[in-house]
């Protein structure tokens, strides 16, 4: 009896590997794919066979050589720039809002939190056309600064996670500090701020990755100004039909070097943010 | 129905029961949600009388440089030992008059009609040629026009604040007491007013790159600022809820109407394959990577994770190239003898199941991400005693799991339903709303949900009023959604607790 019970779970585990192994293949082969194929030599956007027949680091050398058409160097920098600034901007306003809705009260501070939701339910790109207009009116279309704007202005509309979080701690924490004689801005530099390292980490890592991974805002207020382009439009720009034949290999490299820092920031940020939910869910 | 009785039923009987409560008290949470919204527009409205109340009856209360006040704003406070805040106050006005003055007024003038005057030719009298005189910019107008709204808005806010302060500097005299001085004013904003510290840049940001290029947006679904009427070539004007009816009106041949029926169609078709599809094989992966026996879990997830964490840009990209007409996927179709698919460019019917299949690939990993935690957490005697039942893993899955799941994660399941609907960096990257083989679909291809329709009409067609119309209808949707599903999850219930 047991020794059949042992063989059908033996079975039904060999099912999972296999099924779980055939799955994992098609989720990862289309990126290594593109790793293979950014060393390939020869052939132009695809190739009539799977794996590619010659090596080489061309593909990677020319990204930093050839850079008359595309300066994927500058863009590399450009988006580099972009994200450390819409990172910093960001994650003070997602602290500073989510902290005083959390732990500080106020009068109409519901009437805040249901507008703040509200707001953030319309279509992004909705807004758009009208974001243009007023960054031309101040002069800054096409200039890395507006794109700065644009990534960090609304950020403290994304407050949700971390207040969940702030909203864990317990509040005798805050109380013993008051009597102390502590005011709320040294309640919150001092106490909260060094207790909350995941969700900060968390939050630094969103607002930085955004900036790598957007194209439509970039398309729309750069326009024509290739100087200030960011990667992600640059990349696209590279499989469009004029220029997809010469600069497809070269988009594949370009691809693995931006995923490659991405990847890691990524997967640093998802054991934060499993830390940070999970944190609180102990505490609360 | 009492537990016992619940307890009771077979385990069919138990989910249509569930599944009858659900869609029973579904009437009541919208009711609720109305309720809410009326609620909320109710205590606006209370709390504006009782600003106004207060307004005159503070006036007729207060002495002479509290009335002064009034129209000097600050002078009250001034008078009484704090200078810094009144000089502040009277800063506001002074430069909020400058700004109406210089600028905000002569735009806000033409808000009614935003602009008459075309650019034309005149002949200068000087030297007798022709020179342009400039016209009116009507998308000019009504971006000032609002800027002006939301600052008076502002100013009328301060306005009031300033004449309580005012009175209530006057009564703290009154009763012996000594005002705050600047000082200890500003420190209180450290303590006390702490949320305003925190708040004011935030909200500044947003109120000026959020709020009102929104504002804007929803405006412009009022007026007929479409490609016959481009500032600033040409003028455009209010049309009232004209736009609204064009959306919704289907007539013959290619129409905003047809279009946007056939849209909302597919959208929602899509949204609901899109969704689920997404949890059910999610949800399976999950189950069988947190399996008991099986070994290298963290290798299993890192494998279906490490695509969500390269830019979706790149891997939708690539997913494009590698299904087009002499991509790989078609390459090896070639070696087992098969005949290429054009995944993108034959049938909708074809690019539509493409989409949604590789809509899995981009959207199962997030679902193995969120429901893994929820998974560990269901009670493992449930599966025991079934399992003494003899209830096979089959059953075990469909008659546990499932329901359970289901049960715990509606609003996440609704909160993907509402991403799914705006989901536009799956389509727009994979097919670009293609194929385009109906003729009657105005700006827009088979696939094209109505969020990149609305991206297509301001890109390509420069309809913007019908774009904003199609915004508000999507926001309209999405916000019922998702205020329902917030007010029914636990997280709103908790958090009264809290305080």
């Amino acid at each position: 009896m047991i020794k059949s019970y042992r063989l059908s779970r033996m079975i039904s585990d060999i099912v999972i590997y296999v099924i779980l192994g055939g799955l994992g293949l098609i989720w990862v082969s289309p990126l290594v794919w593109l790793v293979f194929h950014s060393f390939r030599k020869e052939g132009g956007v695809s190739v009539p066979y799977v794996f590619p027949k010659e090596y080489t680091l061309d593909n990677y050398k020319a990204l930093f050589t050839k850079t008359d058409v595309f300066d994927y160097p500058r863009w590399f920098l450009n988006t580099f720039v972009v994200a450390v600034f819409a990172c910093i901007i960001s994650t003070l306003s997602v602290l500073m809002v989510s902290y005083a809705f959390s732990r500080l009260r106020f009068k109409s501070r519901k009437m805040f939190i249901n507008i703040g939701m509200v707001l953030g339910m319309f279509p992004g790109f909705m807004t758009m056309i009208a974001l243009y207009y007023l960054l031309k009116a101040m002069n800054l279309t096409q200039t890395l600064p507006a794109l700065v704007i644009c990534y960090s202005a609304g950020a403290g509309l994304g407050f949700a996670i971390s207040k969940g979080f702030f909203d864990t701690i317990p509040r005798a924490l805050d109380e013993a500090a008051t009597i102390d004689g502590a005011t709320r801005n040294q309640i919150f530099w001092k106490i909260i701020l060094p207790i909350s390292k995941p969700i900060l980490v968390y939050t630094v890592l969103t607002s930085f990755i955004g900036p790598w991974c957007d194209f439509i805002l970039v398309k729309i207020i750069m326009g024509d100004n290739r100087d200030n382009y960011t990667v992600a439009l640059g990349l696209q720009r590279m499989t469009d039909k004029e220029y997809k034949q010469t600069y497809f290999k070269q988009f594949l490299a370009g691809s693995v070097l931006v995923a490659i820092p991405i990847t890691i920031l990524f997967l640093k940020m998802q054991n934060y943010y499993v830390e940070g939910v999970t944190a609180g869910g102990v505490k609360g | 129905m009492t537990f016992i009785e619940y307890q009771a039923l077979t385990p069919s009987q138990k989910a249509s029961y569930k599944i009858k409560e659900f869609f029973s008290l579904l009437p009541g949470r919208f009711k609720s949600f109305f309720a809410a919204i009326g609620k909320f527009f109710k205590n606006l409205g209370l709390k504006f009388v009782g600003g106004c109340k207060g307004y005159g009856s503070r006036f007729t209360k207060g002495d002479f440089a509290t009335k002064l006040s009034y129209i000097v704003m600050g002078f009250g406070n001034f008078t009484r030992g704090q200078v810094g805040k009144g000089l502040a106050f009277l800063a506001a006005e002074i430069l909020y008059i400058s700004y109406l003055a210089g600028f905000g007024l002569k735009w806000f003038n033409k808000f009614d009609t935003l602009g008459t005057e075309l650019t034309h030719q005149v002949i200068d009298e000087v030297t007798g040629r022709p020179k342009s005189v400039m016209g009116d910019n009507s998308m000019l107008i009504l971006l000032y026009g609002t800027l002006t709204i939301l600052l008076t808005l502002v100013f009328i806010a301060v306005y009031i604040a300033n004449t309580k302060a005012a009175y209530e500097a006057e009564q703290s005299v009154k009763a012996g007491k000594k005002n705050l001085t600047l000082k200890e004013e500003l420190q209180e904003f450290l303590d006390g007013k702490y949320h305003v510290t925190m708040l004011s840049l935030p909200v500044l940001l947003i109120s000026v790159f959020t709020i009102l290029p929104l504002v804007f947006m929803i405006l412009i679904a009022f007026t007929n600022y479409d490609k016959q009427h481009t500032p600033p070539g040409q003028l455009f004007t209010w049309v009232g809820l004209d736009t609204f009816r064009d959306v919704f009106k289907v007539t013959e041949g290619a129409s905003k109407g047809y279009t946007f029926w056939e849209l909302t169609k597919w959208t929602v078709v899509w949204a609901i394959f899109a969704t689920f599809s997404n949890y059910i094989i999610g949800m399976i992966i999950a189950l069988m990577i947190n399996k008991k026996s099986i070994k290298f879990k963290s290798l299993w997830r890192t494998l279906f994770v490490i695509t969500i964490a390269v830019p979706q840009f790149v891997s939708l990209l690539l997913m494009n190239q590698i299904l087009q007409d002499d991509g790989v996927v078609n390459v090896i179709r070639g070696y087992m003898g098969l005949a290429p698919i054009s995944f993108f460019n034959s049938t909708a019917l074809v690019a539509r199941v493409t989409v949604i299949i590789i809509n899995m690939w981009v959207g199962v990993p997030y679902t193995i991400l969120q429901t893994t935690g929820i998974l560990m957490n269901i009670p493992e005697d449930l599966y025991e005693s079934a399992r003494i039942d003899g209830a096979t893993p089959v059953v075990q899955f469909f008659q546990i799991t499932l329901p359970y799941m289901i049960f715990v994660t509606t609003p996440y399941l609704i909160q993907s339903f509402v991403g799914n609907i705006n989901n536009f960096n799956v389509i727009y990257l994979l097919t670009g709303g293609g194929p385009s083989k109906n003729p009657n679909l105005y700006q827009a291809g088979e696939t094209d949900l109505l969020v990149t329709w609305l991206f297509k009409l301001t890109m390509n067609s420069n309809d913007y009023n019908t774009a904003a119309a199609v915004g508000i209808l999507v926001f309209i949707v999405c916000a019922t959604l998702s205020l329902i599903t917030f007010n029914m999850s636990k997280s709103s219930r908790n958090e009264e607790e809290f305080s």
